[in-house]
């Protein structure tokens, strides 16, 4: 391995990785592209922040509420170093990136879509990027499209230009990486073609941010959401980003506390930007414990970890690919793919299949991942999951393998 | 895997080889039900004559246990009087193959285990209301099914 870093020491950091599942068996947590685990250095920034500087933020003048508000903040600044932001107005704290979906398709979306536009999709969405548009275009009598796969589980962009071409697209909204085939899009590629056509675009980066580098200044595109959860840090916590221009002619999503300049019986006037979007006190523990996630992430390196999963990626892809009566969904092209690995086993249900490889303490995700869409178009009700992060090891790649081979003997497969 | 309890060759005889699996012609109960969580998804028909099921068959997708527990629950109602198929209960399905445990052991299983049991319920439920104008036959069904899992 070419990394140079030692995954020994990074499974010291997180505690749930040393206990035992089932009876007695060593946890393989392989169910990353769901959440990840958290490393100790984590929930001691959320315990430390209950435990000593626990204030509500933005307020109050006292030590506790300064020391709050510069934890949150600081989380912020490091978002924007973190993803090569210029403007840290422009990073919204949502709950996670559903919600930063939500309140896209909520704010800018009421305010610029109207009847008989266009809003394109994939395939390959998460529900949480399809189902907002879905509402959103019932309500405004708007259409909804699809950018379909091909069958290496990568998108047709022919689809995308004959869209485009009818020039009533007002938003290309997609993943940076299918959460279910592990299929990393093209992403230039289309914020390429959608600028020309004048249309915005929405990146979902949950899958993306935790393994990969991303630089949203080079990126360009107009929308960009993700979660801490799969990326070390702790559940309620994401963020939408947003660019300056389009930013400020967003009306609000929630009112409430803190999203306000002044308010009268009648007539409020609004915070400046980012505030105006983060109604209410937030999730402030957990944003701090977000901080230490980036923290963690920074040591070891985008890059390191980028790799990491390739090698251990391609380790599995050849191993499992030998495993009787499996078949294995999406790209072998590596370079098009995260560590994601979708598969069945002729017509065993992958709930079967979770069920028996759950008994060796190997957890992996089976159904239909919340892309439903994906599920119709592969034809199947649902898939096998085996997701991978950066404390994940080989060893680990062979205990999901040899339980996947009790499976196909179970079945006489 | 001697030692898994689940995954017994009846259950994944039933699995290759579910009972009763197929489309009736117009049917009298036809009731459609899924797991949102895991996407098992049955359609379930049954054919009524003189209060009695002539034929019953079932279609869709789903993990073994699933298959297995519809395979089963078809076979213990054909020939059956209503009333006597709307005593069934959650053990009497389970016990056939010897999934007692599941409600004890697996609460996410459960739900695959009983599915066509809760369609079952629901489905005379409508017959007996929207088909036959007799809610007092329909009974409890409607609430038996909602809370069997």
């Amino acid at each position: 391995m070419q990394t140079a870093i030692s995954i020994e020491t990074i499974r010291k950091d997180f505690p749930i990785l040393q206990r035992k599942v089932r009876d007695n068996k060593s946890l393989v947590y392989l169910d990353n592209a769901s959440t990840s685990q958290k490393p100790i250095q984590v929930i001691d920034a959320i315990n430390n922040y209950y435990k000593n500087q626990n204030a509500n933020i933005h307020r109050a003048v006292y030590a506790l509420a300064e020391e709050a508000t510069e934890a949150y903040e600081k989380t912020r600044e490091k978002i924007a170093k973190f993803l090569n932001i210029q403007n840290r107005e422009e990073i919204i704290f949502v709950r996670g990136t559903t919600e930063a979906i939500n309140l896209v398709a909520y704010s800018w979306g009421r305010q610029n879509i109207i009847k008989d536009d266009i809003i394109v999709t994939t395939e390959y969405e998460h529900h949480s990027n399809i189902v907002p548009w879905q509402l959103l275009a019932k309500e405004k009598g708007a259409k909804l499209e699809y950018i379909g796969i091909d069958d290496n589980g990568e998108l047709i962009l022919d689809h995308l230009d004959s869209y485009l071409a009818t020039g009533k697209v007002k938003l290309v909204t997609f993943s940076q990486m299918s959460n279910v085939l592990g299929t990393i899009t093209n992403t230039d590629e289309i914020i390429k073609r959608c600028k020309k056509a004048g249309v915005k675009t929405l990146i979902d980066g949950a899958q993306s941010v935790p393994h990969m580098k991303v630089d949203l200044s080079k990126l360009g595109c107009d929308f960009f959401a993700f979660s801490a959860h799969k990326m070390l840090g702790p559940t309620g916590v994401g963020v939408l980003w947003v660019r300056k221009e389009v930013l400020e002619t967003m009306q609000p999503f929630h009112g409430g506390g803190d999203m306000i300049r002044e308010v009268h019986k009648y007539e409020t006037t609004w915070n400046d930007l980012p505030y105006k979007f983060e109604a209410g006190t937030p999730n402030i523990a957990d944003v701090i414990g977000f901080s230490a996630a980036i923290d963690y992430l920074n040591k070891i390196g985008m890059d390191n970890i980028r790799n990491h999963e390739i090698e251990l990626t391609k380790y599995a892809l050849d191993k499992m690919s030998k495993v009787k009566g499996i078949t294995i969904y999406g790209t072998n092209d590596i370079t098009k793919r995260g560590g994601v690995i979708s598969f069945n086993f002729h017509d065993v249900h992958p709930h079967d299949v979770a069920t028996i490889i759950d008994k060796d303490g190997v957890a992996i995700r089976s159904g239909h991942h919340c892309a439903q869409v994906l599920m119709e178009r592969l034809d199947v009700a649902a898939t096998n999951r085996a997701s991978f992060y950066v404390y994940n090891t080989k060893q680990e790649v062979d205990a999901l393998i040899g339980s996947l081979n009790k499976v196909a003997e179970l079945f006489k497969l | 895997m001697t030692g898994d309890p689940i995954y017994t060759e009846m259950i994944i005889e039933y699995s290759k080889h579910p009972s009763n699996f197929g489309e009736i012609e117009n049917p009298d109960i036809s009731r459609h039900d899924s797991n949102p969580l895991c996407g098992d998804s049955i359609d379930l028909q049954i054919k009524i004559n003189d209060n009695k099921v002539s034929d019953v068959k079932f279609k869709g997708k789903g993990c073994s246990i699933c298959m297995a527990c519809t395979s089963v629950l078809t076979e213990m109602i054909k020939g059956k009087d209503l009333n006597d198929i709307k005593k069934i209960e959650k053990d009497d399905v389970l016990g056939e193959l010897g999934l007692q445990h599941l409600i004890r052991t697996s609460p996410v299983r459960i739900k695959c285990a009983l599915l066509s049991l809760k369609a079952l319920k629901y489905g005379i439920y409508s017959y007996f209301v929207e088909k036959m104008n007799d809610e007092k036959s329909a009974g409890n069904l409607k609430e038996e099914a909602t809370n069997l899992y």
